[in-house]
Order: C-alpha cells, then sequence, then structure tokens
C-alpha cells in the first residue's frame, strides 16, 4: 500500500506554487499539493488544496471558481516553511506575547518541551509560571485550569494524549460546558483543551483513542479539528482568543506534515469548514487525518473520471452546515469519512443534521465510513483494517454516483 | 463519632479591654460601640503542622450583632426554603445549611470580598454571606428570572461574581480543583488574595482533593481547602466513610487546624489565620467541627441514620445563634426583648422576599438558548420542533 499516505517517515512537503503553474517532481512518492490563499466572502482567510496526479492528469479548473488569483499567491512565496507541531507552537507563542493571561498547564509542557514538542522552548522563554508542569493529576489539573479560567486567564491545558482527557471528564463536562449557563452568564470560560488523539502507530487500544465523539454532546463547548499546519495555527489562535471553551482535536500522526505557511498573522475562523477541493458529482466530508485519505482516494476518483469535492469540516461543534449545505445543494451526494468509531460518532451526528436540513437535496442516502467499533488492536494489519482506508473511499463513491 | 460536648454555662470568658464595663443601657447606643473586646473560643484549636492561634478573639459588641443578625437571617431563609419546598415551589434538590451557620459567617467577618470563596451544593448562606439577596435567592430556588442565575441553575449554582463568590456545584468534590484554579490565577496576577475552597466530609475522601492539594503545594498556591465535617456524608457516618477521620490531619505535608464550626469567633479567627499562613506558606487545611439539623437534602428525613436525641441534643448545647444569643446577653449588648425583635424583623424580610419572589415571573422560552456560548456564535441550538429550518441556503 504504497500509494496510501501512511508513509509519515519521508514527511509529504507541500511545494510553494507560482501563480497556477503546478511543479512536478516525479522523484517524491507523496503526494503533491499546491497551497493558494482564498479570500472568502467573510474576510477570513482559508486555503485550498489541489492534487494533482503524477505527471499524467492534471486538473486545472480546480479552485478557479473562488479565486482572487492575483492576490492569492503571494503569501505562500514569501511565508515560511514548517511542521504542524511547530505551527501549533508559533501559534501558541505569539499568543503569549499577545496576551499576559495566556498560560500552558499540562504534564512535561515545561522543561521537558512537551511530549510532541509543541510547547519546546516555552518555559524558558515565558517562566515556570506560564508554562507549567503539572503532576499526573488530569482531573485535577483541568479542574484548575477551568477555575482560572472562570478569574479571566486564558488557560491552554494540554493532555499528553487525549485519552487521558476521559480522566477529566467530569470536569469538562459538568464545569466548564455547563458553568457560563448556570451561572446565568456571569463566568466566561475562555479554556483551551487541546491534545493529540486518533489511532496512531500500533500505540494499542487506550492510546488510540477519538474523544470527539464523547465530547460531542456537551452543551456549551466548541470543538474544532485541525489538519494542516495552516489552519493548526490559525485554529489554535482563534480557539486562545474565543470567549467560549474550545477543544483543538490534533492528531498524533499529522505532527510532522510540512508546509509554508504565510509570515502575517492570520486566524482561522472556528465555526467554518475549510473547501479543500471544488468538485461536482460527491461531497466528500472528512476530517483531520482522514482528509488525507480522502485526498488520496481522490487522485484514484479523478483519474476515473470522478470531481468529488472534498470538505474539511474542521469545526466538529457546531457543524458548518452552511458549507455543508451549500456543497449538498451542488452535489446531492453525500459521503463522510471519519475516523470516529461509528456508534455515536461524528459521522452519526453529521448524517443526522444534513438528513434533516437537506433532505430534499439528496440524491442518495449519506453513506458514512467510520472505524470499526472494536478497541483499536496493537497488530499492524489489524490497526490497518479498523480504519477507513483510501480504497474503501473510493469504492463508496463508484457506488454513490452509480 | 465524637461531638465535641459543650456545657453552654461556662461558655465564653469575659475580659473587656477597656476598664468602664462595655455594658450599655439600649441597644442603640451598643449597636455603634467598636471597642474591641476579646473573648475566648468554646475550644482551643487543635493542629497539624503548625502553630495554631490563640483562643482569644478580638471582636466588638457591632459585630456580634451582625453575627447574629446574619445568623438568624440565615436561619430563618433555610427554614422558610423548607416550607417552601413542601409547598413544591422548590423543585429538586435542596440542600439546607441550619446549623452551620458560623461557617459562613466567621469566614466572611475574616476576609474581604477580593477573596474568593468556592463551596459545593449547600451554598445559600455563603451565598448571602458575600452579599447576595433574599431576593435572588428566592428566586432561583424556585426558577424565576430575579434569581442570581436567572433561574437556569437552581439550588445548587448560586454564584456571585463581583462579591468572588464561585459557585454553587452538584458533584461532590469537583470544586476542590476549581478552587485552586482560583488560587493559581490569584498568584499569577500577584493579588495578595487567598481562596476558601469548602467541601464536607463525605467529599474528603474524594481523588482529586489530593490531587489539587499536591498541586497546590507545589506550587505554593494561595488555597485554603475548608472541610465543613457534619459528619454525615448524606447518610453514612463519617466513621464508616473514612478510615481517618482526621480531616484536618489528611493533608499530611500541608498543615492543617481544627475549629469548631458551631463557634462563629472561633471560626473568624481560624480564617484569619489561615489567610495569613496561605499568603506565606501556602495551602492550609481547616476541618470546621459542624452539624446540620436538616437530613442531606429535602429528601432526606434526616433521621435514618442518626437519633432524634442527637440532633436536638446538639441543637440545645452547641446552636451557633444560642451561643452568640447568651453572649449578647451576659455582655448586656442587648435584652431579650430586642433579640426577639431582631428575629421578627428577620422574619418579616424573609417573608417579604419570598412575596417578591413569587411575583417574578418564570424565565422567557429563549431563555433555554441564551448563555451557551458567549457572543451566541451564530450557531443555533436546536429545538424540538423539527419543522423549523435552522439553516437556510441562498
Amino acid at each position: 500500500m504504497a500509494a496510501v499516505f501512511q508513509a509519515f517517515g519521508t514527511a509529504a512537503v507541500l511545494l510553494p506554487a507560482n501563480d497556477s503553474r503546478v511543479r512536478l517532481l516525479g522523484s517524491f512518492p507523496g503526494r503533491k499539493a499546491n497551497v493558494f490563499e482564498v479570500r472568502s466572502e467573510k474576510k477570513i482567510v482559508s486555503d485550498a488544496t489541489r492534487v494533482s496526479g503524477r505527471g499524467q492528469h492534471l486538473i486545472t479548473n480546480a479552485v478557479a471558481t473562488k479565486a482572487d488569483a492575483a492576490a492569492a499567491s503571494t503569501g505562500s512565496k514569501s511565508g515560511h516553511e514548517l511542521l504542524l507541531f511547530e505551527a501549533l507552537r508559533e501559534g501558541l507563542e505569539e499568543e503569549m506575547e499577545r496576551d499576559p493571561c495566556v498560560c500552558v498547564m499540562g504534564e512535561d509542557v515545561g522543561h521537558y518541551g512537551g511530549s510532541y514538542k509543541v510547547t519546546k522552548d516555552l518555559a524558558k522563554k515565558f517562566g515556570d509560571l506560564r508554562v507549567l508542569d503539572t503532576p499526573i493529576a488530569e482531573n485535577s489539573f483541568t479542574g484548575m485550569g477551568i477555575g482560572a479560567a472562570m478569574t479571566g486567564l486564558r488557560p491552554i491545558v494540554e493532555g499528553m494524549n487525549m485519552g487521558f482527557l476521559l480522566l477529566a471528564f467530569n470536569q469538562i463536562s459538568n464545569n466548564c460546558g455547563m458553568l457560563h449557563y448556570t451561572s446565568g452568564g456571569q463566568f466566561k470560560i475562555p479554556i483551551v483543551i487541546r491534545g493529540p488523539g486518533g489511532v496512531g502507530r500500533q500505540l494499542g487500544a487506550e492510546h488510540s483513542q477519538r474523544l470527539e465523539s464523547y465530547f460531542q454532546s456537551i452543551p456549551g463547548i466548541q470543538m474544532v479539528a485541525c489538519s494542516t499546519p495552516y489552519n493548526a495555527k490559525g485554529l489554535m489562535k482563534a480557539a486562545i482568543r474565543s470567549e467560549n471553551p474550545v477543544i483543538l482535536f490534533e492528531h498524533v500522526l499529522l505532527y510532522n506534515l510540512k508546509e509554508r505557511i504565510p509570515d502575517e498573522e492570520y486566524i482561522c475562523s472556528l465555526e467554518e469548514a475549510e473547501m479543500v477541493r471544488p468538485g461536482e458529482h460527491v461531497t466528500i466530508l472528512t476530517y483531520s487525518r482522514m482528509r488525507y485519505h480522502v485526498m488520496q482516494a481522490a487522485k484514484t476518483l479523478v483519474n476515473k473520471g470522478y470531481d468529488p469535492e472534498v470538505i474539511d469540516i474542521r469545526s466538529l461543534k457546531p457543524f458548518d452546515l452552511h458549507t455543508i449545505g451549500n456543497s449538498v445543494k451542488k452535489t446531492h451526494r453525500v459521503l463522510i469519512v471519519e475516523e470516529c468509531m461509528r456508534t455515536g460518532g461524528i459521522g452519526a451526528s453529521l448524517t443526522a443534521a444534513i438528513t434533516e436540513n437537506f433532505h430534499d437535496y439528496l440524491d442518495a442516502p449519506i453513506v458514512c465510513l467510520s472505524s470499526q467499533d472494536v478497541p483499536t488492536p496493537y497488530a499492524g494489519t489489524l490497526e490497518e483494517w479498523t480504519v477507513v482506508q483510501p480504497a474503501q473511499i473510493v469504492t463508496a463513491v463508484e457506488q454513490l454516483c452509480q | 463519632m465524637a461531638l465535641i460536648p459543650r456545657s453552654s454555662a461556662a461558655a465564653a470568658l469575659l475580659r473587656p479591654l477597656s476598664s468602664a464595663a462595655a455594658t450599655a443601657s439600649g441597644i442603640r447606643h451598643v449597636t455603634t460601640d467598636t471597642t474591641p473586646i476579646t473573648i475566648e473560643t468554646s475550644v482551643p484549636f487543635t493542629a497539624h503542622n503548625c502553630e495554631p492561634p490563640p483562643r482569644s478573639v478580638t471582636t466588638t459588641t457591632a459585630e456580634l450583632l451582625t453575627f447574629f443578625r446574619d445568623m438568624s437571617l440565615m436561619r430563618r431563609m433555610e427554614i422558610a426554603a423548607d416550607s417552601l419546598y413542601k409547598s413544591k415551589l422548590i423543585r429538586g434538590f435542596c440542600h439546607l445549611y441550619d446549623g452551620q451557620e458560623a461557617v459562613a459567617v466567621g469566614m466572611e467577618a475574616a476576609i474581604t470580598k477580593s477573596d474568593c470563596i468556592i463551596t459545593a451544593y449547600r451554598d445559600h448562606c455563603t451565598f448571602l454571606g458575600r452579599g447576595g439577596t433574599l431576593l435572588e435567592v428566592f428566586a432561583e430556588l424556585m426558577g424565576r428570572q430575579a434569581g442570581c442565575s436567572k433561574g437556569k441553575g437552581g439550588s445548587m449554582h448560586f454564584y456571585r461574581k463581583e462579591a468572588g463568590f464561585y459557585g454553587g456545584h452538584g458533584i461532590v468534590g469537583a470544586q476542590v480543583p476549581l478552587g485552586c484554579g482560583l488560587a493559581f490565577a490569584q498568584k499569577y496576577s500577584k493579588d495578595e488574595t487567598v481562596t476558601f475552597a469548602l467541601y464536607g466530609d463525605g467529599a474528603a475522601n474524594q481523588g482529586q482533593l489530593f490531587e489539587a492539594l499536591n498541586i497546590s503545594a507545589l506550587w505554593d498556591l494561595p488555597a485554603i481547602l475548608v472541610c465543613e465535617n457534619n459528619h454525615y456524608g448524606m447518610g453514612t457516618a463519617e466513621w464508616r466513610a473514612a478510615k481517618s477521620p482526621a480531616y484536618y490531619k489528611r493533608g499530611d505535608y500541608v498543615p492543617g487546624l481544627k475549629v469548631d464550626g458551631m463557634d462563629v469567633l472561633a471560626v473568624k479567627q481560624a480564617c484569619k489565620f489561615a489567610k495569613e499562613h496561605a499568603l506565606k506558606n501556602g495551602p492550609l487545611i481547616l476541618e470546621m467541627d459542624t452539624y446540620r439539623y436538616h437530613g442531606h437534602s429535602m429528601s432526606d428525613p434526616g433521621s435514618t441514620y442518626r437519633t432524634r436525641d442527637e440532633i436536638s441534643g446538639v441543637r440545645q448545647e452547641r446552636d451557633p445563634i444560642e451561643r452568640v444569643r447568651k453572649l449578647l446577653l451576659s455582655l448586656d449588648v442587648a435584652n431579650e426583648k430586642e433579640l426577639k425583635d431582631i428575629e421578627k424583623e428577620v422574619r418579616k424580610e424573609v417573608d417579604e422576599a419570598i412575596a417578591q419572589a413569587k411575583e417574578s415571573p418564570m424565565p422567557e422560552p429563549s431563555e433555554l438558548f441564551s448563555n451557551i456560548y458567549v457572543k451566541g456564535l451564530g450557531a443555533e441550538a436546536f429545538g424540538v420542533d423539527r419543522k423549523e429550518v435552522r439553516v437556510t441556503l441562498p
């Protein structure tokens, strides 16, 4: 399965583009993409990533519709390249410089530099009071973060692995989500809870959890999932500046993605979905790591003559039903690809939301591809079968578009 | 269980500082008297890993009178809540604080409104002590708009941000990490203020407490953990729930102090001591030995796990209001009639507040969806009526 985007050892390099030309490099086994900055109506900077095949079938009209093409590529030429965890750190650092109320607490975030290096060197720069090493006590330090947020501080609580935050579920659900409501609006909880989750590289069942399905019912919180260095930095900054509690889902396997991001400051909207690849035949909704599986499958689909529209929903709570709805209106077919488990996952909620709102626009039932409802096994082959693979996505689209 | 026996007669030793006896003829003269007097607490403090504060408490007759009034108000409010609950105007859970008033009042006397208090669900009187009004209390209990949380919180969710009262929490023990977070924020902003995080003897067995205590001691946070030990975790007596019911010692490396929680002056002294200690040396545990007359909540009769004799025994020997009453009488600050007048006044105030609260309307239906997010977000929450279109496309 060499074509499958799982070879993170050789980091997939996203190349900058000169205007609308595409540079092809035959030597890279991974995918290549061009990054454009496109201005949406809401003046939020979002990006559109275009996938080009390995030299054979080039789709030239993919992003033309939305472009202020002239203004598009200035950012990408003069930006700087970095990895996703560095982008998160950059966003974090900028916000900590900007606002002295921002502090980070988590296990090994300070002197150790963060288990995924997201907070590397921040303790040296900002001191021990702003980058706090906590003991292994998720329940209480999440509670402390919420208590501090009630007074006006803006803490960022890092779970070393999202799965550990299950120990803090009570604090997140009852205190973080509900205090603004039960106090009649007196207290705001501007906290950010972040951490890596998702199925990794044979990490075992307990360290491969996808908590977005458990947290999605909690009223009062926002959930976002980042997938590229660009939106990781943007969402991190937006989450810190937001007055609501935000849970930022990162993915263990995406930390080493490399991309060129702008030098100037930018923020991504927390409630907007990202149009990854506009198309006509089918809407594929995805988020986090599955975006890359989808884009991999999209290459194959394009070669077979399909034109999928890929949307990275980014905002897991609340859903950006506007972008999604407009897409459904255009294509009339929906495929959801997610890493959550089928039962009670994000895809299940999304299916319900789309059916309720846009039933009349659908030509076929919504297909939802999710992970199997099993604890993630350790064995490599079994783990592969737990998660949705590009081949399955291709099959699903073919069936959907009959 | 070891309840500290008290003989009422030898309650207070009086040592007035001024040579002229601090007696006065009429009550009007005495309420403005702020000459300091010293009164001894009922029992000495027991300390763990620290030097206990002295037994002699400095106070004034004016302050004693306010103690009496405040505690009577709280007592009357709780009794009124009892009857409102029985007439089904208050629903759900209602945890009453009568018997424990000295803790709320004594604590307030020792601190300022910039210090923070956070407690669990037995919060009506603490809220009142922090400056809440009776109207806000009763309206919130009855779920009306005039309530302190706009009727959306209920009995267990009273908050008062401007007075540093952070609630009001339903899950046992979850407020203690929050309280340590408040202390962290105070240290972060270098406020020179402290946080009192209150919890009960039942919550003292929660793991998150020890986690939070460890972090507070490690980071030197000005957090004071106050165990309101009323000896029962709902229906389970403390000796059946805790291997070591010496809650003030459970901090191990964190110093602790055991206080007679039915003696408002002892509470005041202890809280003052705690505040000074926390600002210099980090966290401290206070154990308030107190008692609740009502059951755990209105759904608990309170008599299946303890005898009525025990309850009436404590009421006779250790009642906080009675203690202050006897003090006022023996200091000749007021006579029986004047104190009864205060109680009548308080009763009237409570009745008026209830009448006013009853007139407050129920919240508007749109309030169901307000305050979920700050600034609304543009995301519309769903109603049950699915016929409404929530997303309009161009």
